[in-house]
């Protein structure tokens, strides 16, 4: 039985879809492309380590197959495959470890070259993005410097297209990951210290992200979607994001405001109304954002609907009670989110 | 002064089937029975009793993975609650790498080093015996809280404020802190007895040099987890004080320092994954060369590189902490440091190839497993390569690349190792073959399901597919790489499973086989298979690397002498040499089977007990008792040499 | 080697630091000598964060009133402790047992000397980091005292039981040195409780 009659594992033709640009539809988090000034060499350099692993893993399994195909196994005297009388193969060694070597050093040079080109941007942009990491949430406020223009959201991101942003990261109660791939790496959220971290985001466009520090049961629904935008239209949804909610005009909705105020303003706040709890995430404008339960769903009617009637079931053990609502408030409720455009 | 304090050894010509050979079996050997199974100190029964414990918890490790794998086979799929799929990811990973990894090593090294040395025994006989169920009771102690559905939960790494009482009420934590501690405890007394058994026991003539390859391994790993393991003790005990008496060494809210759990973890967690592969990469260095037909190329420095990776090793573990907000120029002394560790292992590579190059390959399923091991290691260490590099780290650290890191520098640095060693020494172990056509089988579907399992882990990794989750949504590019590692996985469990077929058939009706089937090179080839219980009827004289070979490798006149040599028969007696040379110094009395290494056992046991249920009555009995037992163990007896002739104090 | 060398005369039994036993302390020393290098380890940490610097030991450094004449105490036994390795040289068993247990009555006084201190102390061990700090770590050496403790007067029974001569004497050796190893992790632990609050 023929011993090595090897092909590469099929998975592996997987990795020629990922031309640059198929994938983003097809695997959002997918990083071997990068979107702005904070990837581009990191990529560049994962290619290229990648590159040297595909390289060094092929040849040492060609040398492997041709030393043990070398030659027959041989001959037996008494019973007994004879032992071959030394020959030398330190140069192996020598060769082998000496081209090694010289690899490792310029791979080593390269990542010190782009470690200090990303560890912080150029210029930056006039504001901050402060984000708290919550189990299984992400609290976002957004500080210009001049406290009336700042304001807090959730969840959802959004950042002007050719700019550096700054992130500050602070922890609330457990250890969390910020992770937008094709824009950065990976920073902590550690409670007890502030991280600082930066990308940019060169076109518009949706940048998904997700948590990537295991933080409980819920640790794999935690996701964070960015959106940049061009610059004036990133000033409008900020602008936008500054309105107070008004009392809606519909009964429905505002017997559903005045439900939410009592019955789910001590965990969350919706600018302009009385609910002004800060243990779960902002909701005004909640209708501006694509995603519901930290990127979960969707944020259509029917998923808002089932989220807010029954969370355990979509996010089990996630820190948001199933509500003691019947169906009809559940409706004026859902009716009542849909106005916070 | 008393002659019993010196005496001039004897010097014969014996076999294993001489009067002498009999005394000496009736010395050595254990009383049959519960009393002889409690009380046995015998190094053989001793490793293959870690080889079985080990070989179990790797089945249920295993087990663990396959049902996790079951909930991952598809999206959004409800086969398990969030809570249970924690507790088994969790376990998975406390089981394969504490207690599987380095016990299934511990077991082959227990097993062979006295019999590789020329030896009768370990150094400390009862603190091997001890080892062993410390570290049965600690695996116990551990899976206590899994088996009424409070197991650890946090991941193997356990990291803080997720592992705080706040956030992590109930025992499953304790069990875990507690039993790492308790296990400790069996890992350090273990490397001691090997680091003095390396110094102490080896045959005359047996110098530095001429310590078989493998040796160099463990006694490496031994050394780095009596300066490591304490590191990873101190963590769980801080996190257990923490959690049960309100100390803030972790706890953020009064000042605690979260970081500080991920250093001392890590400054152990590190040097550990070299701990639980250079012992196996020793084996490979051993076995490889007999398959190959010539002794190993490059012997000095596949010696010395394993001894650097391990120094090395001490310093990288901020590379498990890049993302964590370290200063730049931490982060670059840390990148380039885990870069250059690659070239020590690259040293051991290009001796293995040059090794089969050189030589004439026989293709026995144990050179299936360390050929396939070269190729393996290769694949596992450029994954680890890429991830050293900070920025790419950021990409790489907490996806699925990094699982596929581990599992191919794990399973193809240990398991493969493990189960090319089984195939090799179990001839010696147990006088028979494993069946060779069975174990072609078992290499190849191992081969092939381990890599149809695993390889597609680096692609999901590079689309950005997450660690530790339980679920994930459709549309990410996971869906078919995440089916396909499913069904990999269940292949390779298959290959397992051919494995403990072979075990179990080749017990019975295997293959008959001589003390040295391989025609190796080495000291254990010398005995019968399965060796007696003296191991030596008269001690061998060594007087190179290759002491079988020597007539054929005509490396010089000197030859090992192993038919006549000192015959140590006042009792149970081994020589004791010096480091270097291996000169003779001293005749070591050593110490027979004993009850006390069990009743600590217990003690100890009742300690963890008590103080998980924080009853300080039976915390408090069990240290007093412990106490005893350590007294009456080390109370010292004149059959052992310790104690004066009355006339003479 | 020659038959010749095989066929000298060995010393037989458990002979000074060709002991298995010996060797194994010494690998002790080392596993325990890393468990206070990693507390200390710990400690440092908490003091050197930014946060920390003059707030760090809060209250100011520690009182060297007892822990100054506690730290010659423990090096007195450990006097003691090699005077009684000298006279079991010279085959004085009297001397021994005195020397063990001149040693093992000093650990004690230098226990309680600790103990009070503890009680002195105006903070708990959950009081914050410090608190915890301080007496988990000098808690794990009173620990390694106390098993000293017992060491040498099981040591002392033995040599009053008549166990030991100058040429058996390796239990005497290994305790010893494990005594000393517990007096020098105490300068370590004393200099960076006591002293290097006052350095800064």
């Amino acid at each position: 039985m023929s011993i090595f009659n090897r092909r590469p594992p099929a998975a592996l033709l997987f990795l020629f879809v990922l031309l640059p640009g198929s994938a983003n539809a097809a695997a959002p988090l997918n990083y071997l492309e990068g979107h702005g000034s904070k990837a581009d060499p990191v990529v560049a350099l994962t290619w290229g380590t990648l590159a040297i692993s595909v390289g060094v893993t092929a040849i040492i399994g060609i040398l492997l197959i041709g030393a043990i195909w070398r030659r027959g196994t041989p001959a037996a005297i008494d019973g007994r495959i004879e032992i071959v009388h030394l020959q030398h193969g330190m140069e192996w060694i020598w060769i082998g470890v000496g081209i090694s070597t010289l690899v490792l050093l310029a791979v080593c040079v390269w990542t010190m070259i782009v470690l200090a080109r990303i560890v912080s941007p150029a210029r930056k942009a006039p504001f901050t993005v402060e984000i708290i990491g919550r189990q299984w949430w992400w609290e976002v406020h957004y500080v210009s410097g001049n406290a009336a223009r700042d304001f807090t959201t959730a969840n959802e991101i959004h950042i002007p297209t050719g700019m550096p942003v700054v992130f500050k990261l602070i922890g609330a109660d457990v250890i969390h990951s910020f992770w937008i791939p094709q824009l950065s790496g990976k920073t902590d959220i550690i409670p007890g210290q502030t991280n600082r971290m930066w990308l940019e985001a060169r076109k518009p466009g949706i940048y998904y992200g997700q948590c990537t520090e295991y933080c409980g049961v819920q640790h794999a629904n935690m996701k964070v979607l960015l959106i940049a935008q061009p610059s004036t239209d990133f000033q409008g949804w900020w602008d936008r994001q500054l309105q107070l909610a008004s009392t809606p005009a519909a009964p429905t909705a505002e017997l559903g405001q005045r439900q939410f105020v009592v019955h789910c303003g001590s965990c969350h706040a919706v600018r302009g109304t009385d609910a002004g709890g800060a243990f779960g995430p902002d909701l005004s404008h909640l209708m501006t954002r694509k995603t519901i339960a930290a990127g979960t769903l969707p944020n259509t009617t029917g998923n808002l609907m089932g989220w807010v009637s029954d969370p355990q079931s979509i996010k089990p053990g996630c820190l948001m009670p199933p509500p003691a609502l019947s169906g009809p408030e559940l409706t004026d409720i859902r009716a009542y989110l849909q106005t916070l455009n | 002064m008393s002659s019993i304090y010196e005496r001039a050894p004897n010097l014969a010509e014996e076999n294993f089937n001489s009067a002498l050979a009999h005394r000496l079996e009736h010395i050595w050997q254990t009383e049959p029975g519960l009393a002889g199974w409690l009380s046995t100190v015998d190094h053989k029964k001793i490793g293959i009793r870690y080889i079985v414990t080990a070989f179990i918890f790797l089945i249920i490790g295993g087990v663990e993975a396959l049902i996790f794998r079951v909930q991952l086979a598809q999206p959004a799929l409800s086969f398990l609650s969030p809570e249970t799929y924690d507790q088994l990811f969790s376990m998975h990973g406390i089981t394969m790498i504490f207690l599987y990894a380095l016990p299934i090593l511990s077991g082959f090294s227990n097993y062979l080093w006295p019999l590789l040395f020329g030896a009768r025994d370990m150094a400390l006989p009862r603190l091997n015996a001890f080892s062993y169920w410390v570290y049965l009771f600690a695996g116990i102690f551990m899976y206590a809280g899994f088996a009424v559905g409070k197991g650890a939960n946090d991941g193997w790494f356990n990291y803080v404020p997720y592992a705080l009482r706040p956030f992590n009420g109930g025992p499953n934590i304790d069990f875990y802190a507690l039993g790492m501690v308790f296990l400790g405890i069996s890992t350090t007394v273990g490397a001691i007895n090997f680091i003095v058994t390396f110094f102490r026991m080896r045959a005359p003539g047996m110098s530095i040099d001429r310590v078989p390859v493998m040796t160099w391994g463990t006694l490496t790993a031994s050394v780095a987890n009596v300066f490591a393991v304490p590191s990873v003790s101190l963590a769980f005990f801080l996190l257990w004080m923490d959690r049960n008496f309100a100390t803030h060494f972790y706890d953020v809210t009064s000042g605690g320092q979260p970081l500080l759990w991920q250093h001392l973890f890590w400054m152990f967690a590190h040097p550990w994954v070299y701990v639980v592969v250079l012992p196996a990469m020793g084996m490979v260095s051993e076995g490889l060369p007999v398959f190959c037909r010539r002794p190993l190329v490059g012997y000095a420095p596949v010696a010395l590189s394993t001894v650097a990776t391990m120094i090395l090793g001490f310093g990288v573990w901020v590379h498990h902490m890049f993302a964590t907000g370290l200063p730049v120029i931490s982060l670059s002394f840390f990148s380039a440091a885990s870069i250059i560790i690659a070239v020590p292992s690259a040293v051991a590579v290009f001796a293995w190839i040059a090794t089969i190059w050189t030589g004439r390959p026989v293709f026995t399923t144990a050179f299936l497993f360390f050929a396939g091991f070269v190729f393996l290691f290769v694949l596992g260490g450029v994954s680890g390569f890429m991830t050293a590099s900070v920025p790419v780290d950021w990409q790489l650290t907490d996806t699925y690349f990094v699982v596929a890191h581990l599992h191919y520098v794990l399973i193809g640095i240990n398991v493969f190792p493990v189960v090319g060693a089984l195939y090799y020494w179990f001839p010696k172990m147990k006088g028979r073959f494993l069946d060779e056509r069975l174990g072609r089988w078992n290499f190849w579907v191992m081969f092939i399901g381990f890599n149809l399992g695993f390889f597609p882990m680096h692609i999901s990794g590079l689309l950005g597919m997450p660690r530790r989750i339980y679920t994930y949504a459709p549309n990410m590019g996971w869906d078919t790489l995440n089916l396909i590692t499913t069904l990999g996985s269940f292949l390779f469990a298959i290959g397992v499973l051919l494995l403990l077929v072979n075990v179990a058939i080749s017990l019975r009706r295997g293959r008959a086989a001589g003390p040295n089937p391989w025609d190796a090179a080495t000291l254990e080839w010398l005995t019968p298979s399965p060796p007696p219980s003296y191991n030596f009827a008269v001690i061998p004289t060594v007087a190179s690397r290759h002491p079988l070979w020597e007539d054929r490798l005509k490396e010089s006149e000197d030859r090992t002498v192993s038919s006549k040599g000192l015959v140590l028969d006042h009792g149970r007696e081994n020589v004791g040499t010096d480091p270097l040379d291996a000169q003779p110094d001293i005749i070591l009395k050593m110490p027979g089977d004993s009850f006390a290494p069990f009743l600590l056992s217990l003690c100890l046991t009742g300690l963890f007990v008590g103080l998980f249920v924080h009853s300080w009555t039976l915390t408090i009995l069990s240290l007093v008792a412990g106490t005893a037992s350590v007294i009456g163990w080390l109370w010292p007896e004149r059959a052992l040499g310790e104690t004066a002739e009355p006339a003479d104090v | 080697m020659s038959e010749a060398i095989l066929k000298r005369p060995l010393p037989v039994g458990a002979i000074d630091t060709r002991a298995s036993g010996w060797w194994a302390m010494i690998f002790v020393v080392c596993t325990e000598g890393a468990l206070f290098g990693y507390l200390l380890f710990s400690y440092y940490y908490f003091a050197v964060q930014a946060h920390s610097i003059g707030y760090f030991p809060p209250g100011g450094p520690p009182s060297l009133t007892l822990a100054l004449p506690d730290t010659v105490i423990l090096l007195l036994s450990s006097v003691a402790v090699s005077w009684a390795q000298l006279n079991i040289k010279h085959n004085d068993k009297r001397h021994l047992v005195m020397g063990l247990g001149i040693g093992a009555v000093l650990g004690i006084v230098f226990l309680v000397v600790q103990y009070l201190e503890w009680a002195q102390k105006q903070f708990t061990i959950s009081s914050h980091p410090y608190g915890s700090l301080y007496f988990t770590i000098t808690g794990f050496h009173m620990a390694h005292v106390a098993v000293g403790v017992i060491a040498l007067l099981t040591l002392a029974l033995w040599s009053g039981m008549g166990y030991f001569n100058c040429v058996r004497y390796a239990h005497i050796h290994i305790g010893a040195l494990y005594w000393h190893f517990v007096d020098a992790v105490w300068l370590a632990v004393f200099f960076t409780f006591y002293i290097t609050p006052r350095l800064t």
